[in-house]
Formats: structure tokens, C-alpha cells, sequence
């Protein structure tokens, strides 16, 4: 029934497509992408490789490695030397839109990226573009130590495909953006980690491609930047109009900014639609919900609830040793990998005699109302006594907050996560 | 499906496996001119960061090496150099030798050097090269000054010293020259990428080769005294633009107009083998190097 229904849509989805091609609002079109790696050593094998590929071609033949390969799947020993990275790979992007494209640890993520921005050409399939793509695959590219900061806003803008005209015309804005004004004439070798990454980052920031790839560069700078960052984004997509192709493995983040999404996994488009169900298909796969169970651990399972208002964490322990106080500890973050907020037993003055339990039992927690804004958060989980800490579950959940608070669609990068009680008078 | 094919053709760009075969792509390194002289700066403005001499490096190298070929090949092993003073032959043939030494050492290692770069963003990476072999033009620029004071020094001296008035075609060896290291560097750093024996192979092999290149020997010189091995010199397009650098600089030598159309060829051969080889590497080079 389900099925029906995705067939129906995607049925749709195809037509109107049709339609829209027409008018020429598809950017970016990947058709059968694929990518092939050599695993190992690049040594004596390569020469015969290279010499077996180069006969088959002038005789015409098809290239003999391209047959083989395994689908890429890290954690399990193949038989070939070679691999798929990425295997038919097909997509399409439409104007203006933020794709999330998301997938665990090498899954194929930054491959395709790395395709989509030349770095490295696919071993089959192509893609068309009616747009310049400018990557931020990394920030920084090409700056030079010994050069001022204003010498590298021109080396790397000119990097990033931008002529000298249109960044002395963006100059001002660069590097007020960046706040790095008092040593704009020093030596980028001088600044500190953070610095540069703000200057790279203000570079990339005033960048006018059609198409934006954005690789995790959320995970640097400070939080001050940070918020600079997204608001920027949201700027470029929204307002710029322009398309924008996120990767990230924060759940929290894609949602909060992309509006479709596909998901990568081993190699292949697992899924291709909207961002809620892109992102519910990969929490899926991965096992990641709101509960968790753990073997060989004193905590034996955790599950985070929303009921109504509050948040409910239930939790079952098991312990060898006899603890003291069953000490639960949690931290909820926000899509910026932020904490929001947390807590354990310790913290909020809880006695020994307060728990009648001491080698196993349940533990019931009630977040009462915490007044999240809607969306994504991650939660970490420890277990132990007053005394050590016995296990600890890095970002093991995440729980999707709905209608805590009624409020119109806000930004969170500037207001935050919590909206308390407020209490207005107008005297 | 008419639909869609005719909208194929409104792309902006494509990016498929492999690049046509032959292709030099000088729209796009025209678009990204800018990048092209931003580098050229940075390699300049870099070069001599934190040394005490600064570009006086650009002269110490040359000069000493004259010296010491004064010293061993004129001095000691007594090579002729007609009425030309040997310091003065030896400098006019170190200085072109350098810069063609400089662009192929340079372009040699494009794919290595800059690799970190490479694998991040696209931009033609054509640049790279093109700016090693410009910049180096400039370098090239302050070594030959110093040749023309020390002409000046020797003239004022009294040395019978002239041009040759065939020396308004100086320009076209420097360029011969550059372009000559440039296709010899794109071959050599495409191939380095994958075999990286190659980047040994150079090391000495330039040492081996200015032995082969007439840089401190008059090309007649070795005619004369070993005949037989004579050819390994007249095959080398390099002995050529070296003997006709002096013979247009201090009027020494011979010029042979059929030796230098056979450079020319040679080295525009070279050069679209480079390309051909370059472009085929920038593709994938980042998934082997």
C-alpha cells in the first residue's frame, strides 16, 4: 500500500519533471554515475594492470577491470582489488534547491562530491550542469603562509574561480565578515587556526556559483562563527536562490536546512525524496532511534520518549558491582552538535538514599516541558556511580520534538533551541 | 525523448570520464588569467621569505657556478673559448641552461606539489605549470641583467666584445626554452604520479643532461676532439638554443639555422605530447598519486 502510494508520487514526480525540464529549472543532472577504486598498494601490480588495460583498448575491448569490483562495504573483506565507491549514481537537482545528501562514514559522500566539484572524474557516467560549482570541500585551499591576509583572499579567491575584479569589488565585505580586520596586512602564518578558517571561510561565503557544495564545514570555528555560517547559508539558499549540496552526518543540521535529500549508502542511492523521509530512511538503516539496548554493559537499554510536553528517558541497568547511586547522565544537542542541555543524578543533589536499588533496577526520568523548538536533537548517554563512570553512548539516539512550543518558524542559529515562559507587559 | 535530447544541448558544461583527446582548453585558462598571475606573484613574493641575502640568490647561484667552470673547464682542463672571456661564456650559457633547468624541475612535480590543492578544488590545471615556467621568466630576468653588467664590465675593460645583430631573435630562444621545459616537465609529472621513479630519473638526468647540452663547451669543440660521441650533442635540441645564445650574445660559435628548426620541432612536438599527456592525468591523477 505504502509502495503504491511512493510509485504513485514518484510517478508524478517524473511527469512534472518532464515539464519542468522544459523550462529549464534542472541545474545539475548526474546519470549513472560510478567510481572505481584500486585497493592496496599502488606498486609492481599497476604496470601489468596498466599494460593488460591499454591492449584491451587498442583492440577495441572494453576495459577488463571494469567488470569486477565489490560494492563498497569497508567493514567486510572482498575478493577484488577493486571497489565500487560509487555505483549508478543517478539524481537530479532543481534551481534553488538545498539537496542534503547524507550517508554514514564512507558511504560514498565525499566521492560524489569530489566528482561534482573535478577534483577527480568519474570511471562511468556523467554530469550536466547548467551552472558554475564552486566547492567548500575544505576552506583554506591554497593559502599561503608567508602571504598577508589580503594577498590570500585574492590567491584563494582567485582559486575559487573568482577574477580579481569581482573580489576587489567584495573586499570590504570579506573581511568584515571574517573579523579579521586588525591583521588583514599579516602574515596568514601569524594568525591563529581559527582565524584562518573565518578569513577561508568569508572567502568562500561571498563565492557567486549557481551551485554550492558544502562539505561539513560546520565542524570548525567557533560558535560565534558557527552561527555566521549557517546564517549565511540559509542566506545564499533562500534568499540567493541559489542550489546548494550539503553532506553532512548531522541529522539535525540537513533537516534544519535542506529540503530534499538522498541517501547514500555502500555506494548506492538508497533513497531520493524529501528531507524527513531522507532522513528517517537513513535513521532506519542505521539502527539510530529513539531507543537503544547495549550488551555486555551495565546500562542494558535507554529509550527517550516525547509524551505530550515532557521528555520521558527510561533506562534498565544491570551492574556487577554495587553502586552507590545509579548514575544516569544525559546531554541533548542541537543540530550544530551544541549541547542544549543536560543533567545526572549527581548534579541535582541526588542522595544514596534515594534509590533503593543498588545492582539493578529502572530508572524514570521526566524532562518536564523543556519548551524545545520543533526538530532534531541528538542525545549521549553515560552510566555509572557518584564515584567513575561505567559506559558511555556517544549521540546513540536521536528523538524528533514536535509541538512543544507553538511558534513560528525561527532560526535557530540566532535565537536558539529553548524558548522559555515569557511573560510579556506592555505598561 | 526529443525533448530531452535537444535540451542536451543547453549545458553549461559536462563532466564525463575522460576528456577529449586532445584538448588545451585556453578558454578556461583564460577565464582564470587572474589565478595565473596571483601564482606568479606568490612564487616570486615567497621564493626568498625569511633569508637574509633575499633575491640576491637569484645571482649567487649563477656566478658561482660560472667561477667554478672557469676554474675547471678553462683553467684546468684548458678549453678554448676564442677571444671571449671564458667567465663571460661560461655565465651567457649557464643563464639560459638555468632557466630551462628551472621550468623542467618546476613543471616536473605539478601533480606532487599540489596535490593537497588539487584535490580540493578545480581549476584548470594547466595554471600551475604555465606559472612555474613565467615566473621563472622573471628570475630568468634578473640572472640575464647580471650578465649584461658583467658584459658591460668586461667592454669597459677593453675585451673585444660585440652582439651578433641576430640577437633580436633572443626572444624567440628564451621562449624555445621555456616551452621546451614546460613539455618536457608536463610529460615527466604526469608520468611521476604513478610511477614515481621518474622523479629520481630527473634528478641526475639534468645533471647528465647539461654535460650532453654544450653549456660549457663550444659545440665545434666536440666535433673536433670526439667525433664519436659527437652525435649524443647534435641530437639534443638544448646544445642549439645553448650555442645560439652565445652567438647572438658574444658572437661566438656557429649558428645553424637547420639545428634550430629541428629545436623547433622538437620542442612543439614535446610540448603538444605534454598537453596530450597532462590532460589525460589531471582526471584521475588524485585517486593514484
Amino acid at each position: 500500500m505504502d509502495k503504491e502510494l511512493r510509485n504513485k508520487e514518484l510517478n508524478i514526480r517524473s511527469t512534472s519533471f518532464d515539464v519542468e525540464e522544459k523550462n529549464g529549472d534542472v541545474i545539475l543532472k548526474a546519470e549513472n554515475i560510478s567510481k572505481q577504486y584500486r585497493l592496496g598498494q599502488v606498486g609492481t601490480g599497476t604496470l601489468s594492470h596498466d599494460l593488460n588495460r591499454w591492449w584491451h583498448q587498442i583492440r577495441g575491448k572494453e576495459n577488463p577491470y571494469l567488470k569486477i569490483g565489490d560494492v563498497n562495504d569497508r567493514s567486510t573483506k572482498g575478493n577484488s582489488d577493486y571497489v565500487w565507491a560509487l555505483q549508478d549514481i543517478n539524481f537530479e537537482v532543481k534551481r534553488g534547491e538545498v539537496l542534503g545528501i547524507i550517508g554514514k562514514n564512507g558511504a560514498g559522500k565525499s566521492t560524489l562530491l569530489k566528482i561534482l566539484s573535478k577534483v577527480t572524474a568519474p570511471t562511468t557516467g556523467s554530469i550536466k550542469s547548467r551552472g558554475r560549482i564552486a566547492s567548500l570541500l575544505e576552506v583554506g585551499t591554497g593559502f599561503n603562509g608567508e602571504m598577508t591576509g589580503r594577498e590570500n583572499i585574492f590567491l584563494n579567491g582567485a582559486i575559487l574561480g573568482m577574477t580579481k575584479k569581482e573580489i576587489a569589488s567584495k573586499l570590504e565585505e570579506i573581511i568584515d565578515f571574517s573579523g579579521c580586520e586588525r591583521y588583514i596586512d599579516t602574515p596568514v602564518k601569524r594568525y591563529s587556526s581559527g582565524m584562518t578558517v573565518r578569513l577561508a571561510f568569508a572567502v568562500a561565503a561571498f563565492l557567486e556559483p549557481e551551485i554550492l557544495v558544502i562539505d561539513e564545514v560546520l565542524a570548525v570555528g567557533d560558535a560565534e562563527f558557527q552561527k555566521k555560517a549557517i546564517g549565511k547559508m540559509q542566506d545564499i539558499s533562500r534568499e540567493g536562490g541559489r542550489t546548494v549540496l550539503f553532506v553532512s552526518h548531522n541529522m539535525a543540521a540537513v533537516k534544519s536546512l535542506c529540503t530534499r535529500g538522498i541517501v547514500l549508502e555502500n555506494g548506492k542511492v538508497v533513497f531520493e525524496g524529501g528531507i524527513d523521509e531522507a532522513i528517517s530512511q537513513y535513521l532506519k538503516d542505521n539502527k539510530i532511534s529513539n531507543s537503544k539496548s547495549f550488551v555486555d554493559s551495565p546500562l542494558v537499554s535507554v529509550s527517550v520518549e516525547q509524551q505530550e510536553k515532557d521528555i520521558v528517558i527510561n533506562a534498565f541497568y544491570n551492574s556487577k558491582y554495587e553502586l552507590n547511586i545509579p548514575n544516569l547522565g544525559f546531554v541533548v544537542y542541537n543540530e550544530f552538535g551544541n549541547a542544549v542541555f543536560g543533567g545526572n543524578p549527581v548534579l541535582h543533589n541526588m542522595k544514596q538514599s534515594d534509590c533503593i536499588k543498588y545492582l539493578s533496577g529502572e530508572i524514570l526520568l521526566k524532562i518536564i516541558n523543556p519548551r524545545l523548538v520543533d526538530g532534531l536533537y541528538t542525545i549521549s548517554i553515560w552510566f555509572g556511580d557518584s564515584r567513575e563512570n561505567y559506559f558511555e553512548a556517544l549521540e546513540c539516539i536521536v528523538i524528533e520534538i514536535k509541538d512543544m512550543v507553538k511558534i513560528e518558524f525561527v532560526n535557530t542559529s540566532f535565537i536558539g533551541n529553548i524558548t522559555p515562559m515569557l511573560e510579556w507587559k506592555f505598561i | 525523448m526529443n525533448h530531452s535530447e535537444k535540451k542536451n544541448n543547453n549545458w553549461l558544461f559536462e563532466i564525463t570520464p575522460k576528456n577529449k583527446f586532445f584538448t588545451l582548453n585556453l578558454k578556461e585558462v583564460w577565464q582564470y588569467r587572474d589565478l595565473l598571475f596571483l601564482f606568479v606573484k606568490r612564487d616570486v613574493v615567497t621564493m626568498y621569505k625569511q633569508t637574509v641575502l633575499g633575491p640576491l640568490w637569484y645571482l649567487i647561484q649563477p656566478l658561482f657556478t660560472s667561477i667554478t667552470f672557469t676554474i675547471i673547464f678553462n683553467n684546468l682542463a684548458g678549453i678554448s673559448t676564442g677571444s671571449v672571456p671564458p667567465f663571460l661564456f661560461n655565465l651567457a650559457g649557464i643563464t639560459i641552461w638555468n632557466y630551462f633547468t628551472a621550468c623542467l624541475n618546476g613543471t616536473s612535480n605539478t601533480f606532487g606539489s599540489n596535490a593537497g590543492i588539487f584535490g580540493k578544488v578545480y581549476f584548470p590545471r594547466l595554471i600551475v605549470p604555465l606559472s612555474i615556467v613565467i615566473s621563472n621568466l622573471i628570475k630568468f630576468g634578473i640572472q640575464f641583467f647580471i650578465f649584461i653588467v658583467f658584459y658591460l664590465l668586461y667592454y669597459f675593460q677593453g675585451a673585444a666584445l660585440h652582439f651578433n645583430p641576430a640577437i633580436v631573435f633572443f626572444p624567440f630562444l628564451i621562449v624555445l626554452m621555456g616551452i621546451l621545459g614546460l613539455g618536457l616537465g608536463m610529460v615527466i609529472s604526469s608520468l611521476v604520479t604513478k610511477y614515481r621513479d621518474f622523479s629520481y630519473l630527473i634528478g641526475f638526468g639534468v645533471q647528465l643532461l647539461m654535460y650532453v647540452s654544450a653549456v660549457m663547451y663550444p659545440l665545434a669543440l666536440i666535433k673536433e676532439k670526439i667525433p664519436h660521441y659527437a652525435w649524443l650533442v647534435q641530437y639534443n635540441p638544448l646544445a642549439y638554443v645553448i650555442e645560439s645564445t652565445r652567438y647572438m650574445l658574444l658572437n661566438v660559435g656557429e649558428v645553424s639555422v637547420i639545428g634550430l628548426i629541428y629545436t623547433t620541432v622538437v620542442t612543439i612536438s614535446l610540448f603538444l605530447v605534454g598537453v596530450l599527456i597532462f590532460n589525460r592525468t589531471e582526471k584521475n591523477f588524485i585517486d593514484t598519486v
